[in-house]
């Protein structure tokens, strides 16, 4: 058994207890800071489930984005998109026997990878040549691209163009995942890919990569307009609006309540 | 007038070219040591002002779940960067949202995160300097915290919390803002923000009275501390005395006196406004609001009744409850807190006022949505009411009304250009470029559709307005109080 597979191995682990662990932390945290003044940006929904689907909809479609600007919406939707199905295919690694549906996948999850690199390139492209985003970026802004890049190109580049000893590798995941190491395919490709999964891993907890829990603890996003139902005691009539004359409240008004 | 280059109108807002640096020496005065102090502020820059800021820093991340969140989530995507009025005024970079909220990030990451501890130059994190102060004090006063940015990013990321911020530490630290810092000493000290004393206000109010009765022969009160009225009115100080502020005051009076409902100013709450918000210091913003449940708890009123402030409604509505809450003393059948326009839209619902739209016949009327009430409360019951309750005023009492560009008004209206505490002489620059985007569909409308008048439900909208339109080649007359349209259209005693 080589060096390089016992450094990956133990590069595996700590990258996965900092993923794990940081997120975990940075989440805790979120969660414990209080939030006491309402600031939803109105207009907003009055139950918690109006306000699921709100989230739903940034989540799941980046609805605020996609108003902001279209082309940041392009090229990020198709990135998250070709990002996830990645991802699935990978669980192929992961689980033994391989799902069905995983199997199903599969295909997608390969041809993603050219909409991976696209959006990338995409992304890459409007930071580097619309002036507003350029004077707003890091180093660190195109670093996590570049990094994205390299993963992207060396995947890309094993399922569809070289050889790499795949079934090995499965192996040593296998060995990972069990705590008894199998030998590291060696392979440099497969080395740099997985060596910059294990760097975005590690980045992850400590960088704007938190957006990903982050959004779920915007406030502006995740609270319920409900601020005059909060301000009167519990159980108290709901109000209703006696200038029109008496009628009886919405029954959203009743689900509004925390 | 002529010294500040006023931006050329055209059929839309280009989205400049970047300017850095183009607005970095605009500063609005500085508070004095005494307007610091009435608010508990250190007078000047404290000796350790740099531990004193980072201290605070952290402590408002900690207490504040909004600043902790949006300080680690931006992305960089620029879906925000062309949507601040100042930045496409101006076109410097710095008043690009996401560039400003950066100036506070990039030392909350050196002193606050690993990574910008550790790898300062790669995450863009720099030491507290007293150039980044500075800067935080010229760029922190100029957002008007009208929260457009927030709506557009895919977080919700609300700049407004972070300038919101960086105020209370440059407080802290003895660096406040003379416009806002002695405004909130007046309000503790005369109980409104022009400081006029109850006899003026008084005064002021009987003229009224006398003005109304010669023009109507109706005698219209305009109460104080009537103990036992049915509403507590609580409503900017700029509507006792300044165009077309006071109007719209009349327009209120106009609405009770006809709806028959008591009614009541208060001496000791003469001011509906509430400055410790845009200052983001909690403790003061929630002294300057008990003083209007205190009293209202004192005059035994059955109703709060907010008037046509922007700022002071979001305070109301969405803050109240947790400052100076719950209401259990107030009626139950009504919101508690109201808006103004909700209560006049109800009566003309239920068919309680008598209304002549002629009165306004001579008028094409639009309307401006204040982007605190557009963005950060509601009206009645339903969401998007703060859009649908005041036009739905206006359409009773005006025949002639349109619409400025969709992309314009509703949650993506404007800001007027002199909101959050930068209504100020000293900001003139900065109000007549951030009101461009305004001034350019306000233009449109009037040269397409021929229109005459822009209602608005915000004494600092109507205030800034009055003083730019003519920087803009627009009459500053062309301002008016949604309530002056409702005061001049109501036919009085036509139903007792």
């Amino acid at each position: 058994m080589s060096a390089w597979t016992l450094v990956y191995a133990v590069l595996l682990y700590v990258a996965f207890v900092v993923l794990v662990g940081g997120v975990v932390y940075r989440v805790a945290i979120y969660a414990m800071t209080p939030a006491p003044l309402r600031i939803p940006t109105m207009p907003a929904p009055r139950t918690r489930t109006g306000v699921a689907m709100r989230m739903g909809r940034e989540v799941a479609l980046f609805a605020s984005l996609f108003r902001g600007d279209k082309w940041a919406w392009i090229w990020s939707y198709l990135f998250h998109a070709s990002l996830l199905l990645v991802l699935l295919q990978h669980l192929r690694y992961v689980f033994v026997p391989v799902p069905a549906w995983v199997v199903f996948e599969s295909p997608f999850g390969s041809y993603a990878a050219f909409v991976l690199l696209i959006s990338l390139v995409g992304l890459l492209g409007r930071r580097l040549m619309i002036a507003r985003v350029r004077f707003v970026s890091a180093p660190s802004d195109y670093l996590m691209l570049g990094l994205l890049l390299l993963i992207a190109v060396t995947g890309a580049w094993m399922r569809f163009v070289g050889r790499v000893d795949i079934v090995g590798f499965k192996a040593f995941i296998e060995g990972v995942m069990a705590l008894k190491l199998k030998p590291l395919p060696a392979s440099p490709v497969i080395m740099v890919h997985v060596g910059s999964v294990v760097a975005l891993m590690l980045i992850f907890p400590f960088s704007k990569l938190l957006h990903a829990p982050g959004v779920f603890f915007s406030p502006t996003r995740n609270q319920v307009d409900a601020s005059r139902l909060e301000a009167q005691a519990e159980g108290a009539p709901q109000a209703a609006d006696a200038e029109r004359g008496p009628r009886t409240p919405a029954p959203a008004m009743r689900e509004g309540v925390r | 007038m002529s010294d500040i280059e006023v931006p050329v109108l055209l059929d839309y807002v280009p989205t400049p070219e970047l300017h850095p640096g183009a607005m970095a020496g605009l500063k609005p005065f500085k508070a004095s040591p005494e307007h610091q102090a009435a608010l508990g502020f250190p007078g000047t820059l404290v000796d350790d002002w740099q531990e004193v800021a980072i201290r605070r820093l952290g402590e408002l991340v900690e207490g504040s779940r909004a600043l902790r969140v949006y300080l680690d989530s931006c992305v960089k995507c620029g879906a925000c960067t062309d949507k601040c009025h100042y930045f496409l005024g101006t076109g410097d970079p710095r008043n690009m949202p996401v560039a400003r909220q950066d100036l506070l990030r990039k030392v909350y990451r050196r002193y606050y995160t690993w990574a910008g501890r550790l790898f300062p130059w790669l995450v863009g994190a720099t030491d507290l300097t007293k150039e980044v102060l500075d800067d935080w004090y010229s760029y922190y006063h100029q957002c008007s915290q009208c929260r457009r940015c927030s709506v557009f990013c895919p977080f919700g990321i609300d700049t407004a919390e972070v300038s919101m911020a960086a105020r209370e530490i440059l407080d802290s630290v003895g660096e406040g803002q003379k416009y806002c810092n002695e405004i909130l000493g007046k309000v503790h000290k005369v109980g409104n923000n022009l400081g006029l004393p109850e006899p003026a206000l008084r005064n002021t109010l009987e003229g009224l009275e006398e003005d109304v009765k010669d023009a109507t022969g109706v005698d219209v009160r305009f109460p104080v501390d009537v103990a036992g009225a049915e509403v507590l009115l609580i409503t900017p100080s700029a509507d006792f005395f300044a165009e077309p502020h006071i109007d719209g005051l009349i327009g209120y009076a106009k609405v009770f006196h006809q709806a028959g409902i008591s009614w009541t100013l208060s001496s000791q709450a003469s001011e509906a406004a509430n400055f410790a918000m845009f200052i983001g210091n909690r403790e003061q913003m929630q002294k300057v609001a008990m003083r209007i449940r205190e009293a209202a708890i004192a005059l035994k009123v059955k109703r709060i009744v907010v008037g046509e402030c922007g700022h002071a409604w979001r305070v109301a509505y969405a803050f109240w409850s947790t400052l100076i809450g719950p209401f259990d003393f107030l009626d139950p059948r009504y919101p508690r807190p109201q808006h103004i326009c909700e209560v006049t839209e109800g009566l003309i619902a239920r068919g309680a006022l008598k209304l002549d739209m002629s009165a306004n016949d001579d008028k094409v009327v639009t309307f401006h949505d204040s982007c605190n009430v557009a963005r950060a409360t509601r009206m009645g019951d339903r969401p998007g009411g703060q859009f649908t309750v005041p036009r739905s005023v206006i359409r009773s009492v005006c025949a002639h009304y349109v619409d400025m560009d969709p992309s314009t008004i509703g949650d993506r209206t404007f800001c007027c250009g002199g909101g959050g505490g930068l209504l100020t002489d000293d900001l003139i620059e900065l109000r007549v470029k951030g009101a461009l985007p305004r001034m350019q569909a306000l233009n449109a409308v009037v040269q397409e559709k021929k229109v005459t008048h822009m209602a608005a439900i915000c004494a600092i909208c109507k205030s800034q307005f009055t003083k730019v339109l003519p920087y803009y080649g627009l009459p500053r007359e062309m301002v008016v109080s949604v309530h002056q349209l409702v005061g001049d259209a109501i036919v009085l005693g036509a139903k007792e």
